[in-house]
């Protein structure tokens, strides 16, 4: 028996909870961009990108881009933004100095495997031997908080939450939480947390599709998205 | 007597570019920020055995189909390329660079973006090292001295300088102060600070006092040479718009 996961969207939904009124949030290529989306109406993010931009507008939609597509207006993943009052451009420097100087209060990255102790490896593509590094080592090293998004298993349904990473890491330790198609899982010294399921979901079955052994929080409840 | 920067042309402005340099291209993840003609004029050019410092290796395929600094590979001038996004984004059209690399042709450093930025500003600033808190832990730490400070590993990381800077920009006036547009910045004032020849690529150049000295991102001393845009490259952009300074919000 298949039993339903949760969208791409629904998942971004999930994670746009964490987000805080005045938080300075990097988001990651794929299901991250979308969480900003579902930020809720007169919360003030501060979006921040790697190539040097803060305080930008939304994507720029398809229906858009013939009047408002600008190649000088982009995020890290090269997406057209819209400009929004009080937003800025730096180099660089001053982006990373930002990122390893504890500016970043929220990462979002994608994620390939992550370990139950927390590494993340999300870099080197699957079944390529060959990967990016791009910004997202700086980002996994030092933002304050890394929040992974992710489906739970691989296309072929190999769990992605496994004991030890088979592929080279981005990081050591640094995941705070990960939001997937079936579950939230927090990372603790003790090991990763079960904390919240998607409707229909039980504790075994998310278990069943997870390598790493999941502590079953006390509290443990169904994912709530809005 | 005044030292004359502007170029008439791409092709002198690259002139004397000699194999073995060490080149520094401005560029990120789509073609906002990247010195295309310069980049054309070195093709023309044919200077061998280049080591191209860059964000990526050209022809990442994430945004537009474009011709960036995938010619020089394509053209066979690389003998080394230190980037942070060095590969297509997609399997099926792999770069340029990635079979040469993958073939054993060019030889690859990949550096964390971070860490790349730092090395460019430090050989610029005149520091020869530097410990970043990135990378201990990971493939990035092999053969880098390793050192704790307050308990927390860092990498030994060494600057970078190159004999040629091809960036670019909005405007500059003749005495080569530069601004940017957007997210156009990148890497670019960085990289001008950090090369024996900075080549600037603008869309307009203007006379000293029409730049606000507020305002200017690269001062003009890092600059030796201006060359401007005088043909469209293709690209959506809406230069009407200025540099984005917007009252209300879409």
């Amino acid at each position: 028996m298949t039993k339903e996961r949760l969208s791409r969207e629904a998942i971004a939904m999930r994670i746009a909870r964490e987000f805080f009124d005045g938080a300075v949030v990097n988001l990651g290529i794929g299901i991250p961009t979308l969480c900003s989306s579902f930020v809720p109406e007169g919360m003030q993010i501060t979006y921040h990108t790697e190539n040097g931009a803060l305080g930008f507008g939304r994507v720029v939609t398809e229906e858009e881009k013939a009047q408002h597509a600008d190649v000088d207006l982009t995020n890290a993943g090269g997406q057209y933004v819209h400009p929004k009052p009080g937003m800025c451009f730096f180099s660089h420097a001053d982006s990373f100095a930002m990122i390893r100087g504890g500016q970043v209060d929220i990462s979002v990255l994608g994620v390939l495997e992550v370990s139950e102790k927390g590494d993340l490896a999300n870099w080197m593509f699957p079944g390529r031997g060959v990967g990016n590094i791009g910004g997202g080592m700086d980002l996994a090293f030092n933002a304050k908080r890394l929040i992974g998004a992710t489906e739970h298993t691989t296309k072929d349904n190999k769990p992605k939450i496994v004991k030890q990473c088979s592929i080279p890491l981005t990081a050591p330790h640094c995941m705070d939480m990960i939001v997937t198609d079936i579950a939230v899982i927090k990372f603790t010294p003790q090991g990763p947390v079960l904390k919240e399921m998607a409707p229909g979901w039980t504790a075994a079955e998310v278990q069943d599709l997870t390598e790493a052994k999941l502590i079953i929080a006390e509290d443990l409840k169904e994912m709530e998205l809005l | 007597m005044a030292i004359n920067k502007v170029y008439n042309s791409f092709k002198e402005a690259v002139a004397d570019v000699k194999d073995g340099s060490v080149v520094f291209i401005g560029n990120f993840a789509g073609p906002g920020g990247t010195p295309f003609f310069l980049i054309k004029a070195l093709r023309d050019q044919g200077a061998k055995n280049l080591t191209i410092v860059g964000n990526t290796a050209g022809g990442t395929g994430l945004t537009l189909d474009y011709d960036d600094h995938r010619i020089l590979f394509q053209n066979h001038q690389v003998k080394k390329v230190i980037a942070s996004f060095p590969f297509s984004t997609s399997p099926k059209r792999p770069s340029d660079a990635e079979k040469q690399i993958l073939a054993g042709e060019v030889e690859l450093e990949m550096v964390p973006q971070g860490t790349l930025a730092e090395r460019i500003r430090a050989g610029g600033a005149g520091i020869a090292a530097f410990y970043t808190p990135t990378g201990p832990g990971t493939v990035i730490e092999d053969g880098k001295e390793k050192r704790y400070f307050n308990g927390k590993p860092y990498l030994m990381e060494y600057a970078l300088r190159a004999n040629y800077a091809l960036v670019r920009a909005w405007k500059a006036d003749t005495l080569g102060n530069l601004i940017f547009r957007g997210t156009q910045r990148q890497f670019n004032p960085i990289m001008a600070m950090g090369a024996d020849v900075t080549v600037a690529e603008v869309d307009e150049i203007v006379k000293p006092g029409d730049i606000n000295p507020n305002c200017v991102v690269v001062p003009g001393i890092f600059v030796k040479r201006i060359v401007k845009v005088t043909e469209n490259p293709g690209f959506p952009r809406h230069l009407e718009l200025g540099d984005f300074q917007v009252k209300e919000e879409i």
